[in-house]
């Protein structure tokens, strides 16, 4: 460019000047993503490594003879605490945890972004900032009261117990993180919703009340179809902080079998009988970060253009 | 007993009042345009008909029933959108269907009513397709077919086809028109463009600020607008407003136009209406539309009253059809409409023709039409 505008300038001092520019921002760049890497692969790395190697082997290296050993130990056999069955219990403690939470969050969510945009009521802003305002809090300070509420529930469940024979899951420790994750999460989903339907047209409403669709029939047919984008990144957000949750899974399901995977792979690397088993812990930390990386994968494209969405739409 | 009555209807938005009692009737099968500049509550009105707002006061009602109160899908009414409102998620097909769909009628039923309307409006090729991959106009199309198949007692149109290019903004409008003449069906259009209005409507409600400031035939409020603002409002290009004086001194009125740097110009006013003497001595605004103001050969032959005075002619504009003088009356540039072939030059004069016949005149302190 800088010949086209001023051709009588030499064009090499340009071309030099442009091209260590672009060795140092490369460079840089490199330089932080290989820093940013670096631990993936040491784990990937030793996930594939006998204990002989780690043990005498360099960290950086390649594993000389590669073992999926360690990923079937950690999946069936190691142990948290003082149980040897493998993290597969944990995994699927996680998975019916996040799968309710994330869609009863998201389609919470959407509703509340369709009633603050298109049936809009004395006061919405202010629920809106209330509910923008729980993203906010601290997710320590609510720890006490959030046991306290859950003990209620429980206590509730038991008295349901006794009089119908049927607890409704009530004080049962998955439904109690599926309810922390849903009320934690609704600030976030709300928001996410709401700015995407500010923009969306408010004539298609009109249409389909004029076409005799109820408030639901608009929102399942009209609303939902067309938020794809957002109802994707929605769920990409809640699934990733819903699955590596840790303070509120080691508060309220933090022993026994109702572990999550978060809590299980911290007991798995604190178990302390016998040699620290660095290979089997490795792929215990990579099976417990996989659905997010799979989830990302999946649905990633459509995680910028849904940020995207919102914003330029005129 | 009309089939639409809208009587005494006001809107009000906190304290602000946005309509202030608006009185209108609409005969079956006719066309209601209502015509305004933006922020007039044109649309505002037709939502209260459509029921997407609610009213503060007054009542309106088709066939004689109130349906203010009605929820909108109970008033039987359809409504096409300015942006079309097609539900991006369906097809043509499941878009012209749904409100069927909503009222629970049979998919066999759907099925016929979807491909007697694709028929009218031949968009049969298109049903399976998405609104996305569509043409303006054939989104118009597959909007009407969306409120045709419902047969419903009243259309509402809300400035269908302002998103459409000037070309086939002219095709569609000859469309509905034809629509309207082959259905015969009841049907109020909001519009800013006055062209629509006088071509499409069989009454106008011309509106500015809440208000109706005229309502009849179009040739009733192009003729005689009561007020300056449906006079200048309505037609293209818009009425001639010259300010002028009236002068009573000679027994008869005259009407007496000022010219810069030359005699004004004095035209006799023997058919003039009976409020006009009242203005003795005193200015008026005189309206004459372009066509009333021509060259001497192109007057109306059987004019009553034609009277002719040498113009001063600064612009000239070939419009093909016609050409367009401006000369300088009152203060006022002054829009002259003669035949296409006639002999002017800029910059030199030339008899026009007054058709004063056609001459309307104004109070300039309450805008008010002189009767």
């Amino acid at each position: 460019m800088s010949t086209v505008a001023s051709p009588a300038r030499p064009a090499s001092s340009g071309m030099s000047a442009r091209t260590l520019n672009r060795i140092v921002i490369y460079g840089l760049l490199a330089l932080f993503a290989i820093f940013y890497l670096m631990p993936l692969f040491v784990m990937l790395v030793t996930s594939f490594k006998t204990m002989d190697e780690i043990q005498n082997g360099n960290m950086l290296a390649l594993p000389q003879s590669p073992t999926i050993e360690p990923w079937f130990k950690a999946w069936g056999e190691t142990c948290v605490g003082l149980t040897c069955a493998g993290i597969k219990g944990y995994f699927w403690n996680s998975i019916k945890m996040v799968v309710p939470a994330v869609l009863i969050s998201t389609l919470l969510g959407a509703l509340n972004g369709y009633v603050l945009t298109k049936w809009r009521f004395r006061g919405h802003t202010l629920v809106f900032a209330m509910m923008l305002f729980a993203c906010f809090i601290p997710f320590q300070s609510v720890l006490l009261p959030m046991a306290t509420i859950l003990g209620s529930i429980g206590r509730f469940g038991v008295t349901l117990q006794n009089a119908t024979g049927f607890n409704f899951g009530l004080g049962n420790s998955t439904v109690n993180l599926v309810f922390v994750h849903v009320v934690y999460g609704l600030g976030f989903t709300t928001l996410f919703f709401r700015n995407y339907y500010e923009a969306f047209p408010t004539e298609l409403i009109k249409a389909a009340q004029v076409d005799g669709a109820s408030f639901f029939q608009i929102f399942r047919r009209i609303m939902l179809p067309n938020s794809m984008p957002i109802f994707v990144v929605t769920v990409i957000y809640q699934f990733t902080n819903i699955w590596n949750d840790f303070l509120f899974a080691s508060a309220y399901a933090g022993t026994g079998d109702v572990m999550p995977m978060t809590v299980a792979l911290n007991n798995v690397v604190n178990t302390s009988t016998g040699v620290v088993e660095y290979n089997v812990n490795m792929a215990a930390a990579m099976i417990a970060a996989l659905p997010t990386l799979i989830v990302y994968v999946v649905a990633g494209r459509y995680f910028v253009r849904g940020l995207m969405a919102g914003a330029v739409k005129g | 007993m009309a089939f639409l009555e809208i009587d005494g209807l006001k809107k009000r938005f906190g304290n602000v009042e946005i309509l202030k009692g608006i009185n209108v009737e609409l005969e079956k099968g006719g066309f209601l345009v209502l015509v305004g500049p933006s922020g007039c509550g044109k649309s505002t009105l037709l939502n209260t008909i459509a029921g997407l707002e609610n009213i503060t006061e007054g009542e309106i009602r088709v066939e004689g029933r109130a349906i203010n109160d009605l929820h909108p899908s109970k008033r039987d009414i359809a409504m096409v959108f300015q942006s079309y409102a097609l539900y991006p998620n369906m097809t043509v097909a499941g878009n012209i269907a749904f409100g069927m769909e909503m009222r629970g009628v049979p998919a066999a039923e759907r099925q016929a009513a979807i491909d007697k309307v694709a028929k009218i409006l031949q968009i049969g090729h298109l049903l399976n397709r998405k609104p996305s991959q569509l043409s303006g106009g054939q989104r118009q199309r597959v909007a009407m077919g969306r409120a045709l198949v419902r047969d419903p007692k009243l259309f509402l149109f809300d400035e269908p086809l302002s998103n459409l290019d000037a070309k086939l903004r002219v095709d569609m409008r000859i469309e509905i028109k034809r629509l309207h003449a082959t259905t015969g069906t009841t049907i109020v259009y909001v519009t800013h463009d006055q062209i629509e209005a006088m071509t499409l409507a069989t009454k106008i409600a011309v509106m500015r600020d809440g208000e109706v400031q005229q309502f009849g035939t179009p040739a009733e409020i192009y003729n005689n607008p009561t007020n300056i603002f449906v006079a200048d409002f309505m037609g293209s290009p818009a009425m001639n407003l010259i300010p002028a004086k009236i002068d009573g001194n000679s027994g008869a009125l005259s009407v007496v136009l000022d010219r810069e740097a030359r005699q004004p110009i004095v035209l006799p006013m023997p058919g003039a209406p009976a409020g006009l003497a009242a203005f003795k001595d005193k200015p008026v605004i005189f309206g004459v539309r372009p066509e009333a103001l021509t060259d001497p050969e192109g007057a109306e032959r059987n004019g009553s009253s034609i009277a002719t005075a040498d113009c001063h002619i600064e612009v000239v504009e070939p419009a093909g059809s016609d050409t367009f003088a401006v000369t300088n009356l009152g203060g006022k540039g002054v829009v002259a409409r003669l035949r296409a072939d006639a002999k002017i030059q800029p910059g030199t004069s030339t008899p026009l023709a007054f058709n004063l016949s056609k001459a309307v005149f104004f109070d300039p302190a309450t805008e008010k039409r002189i009767l």
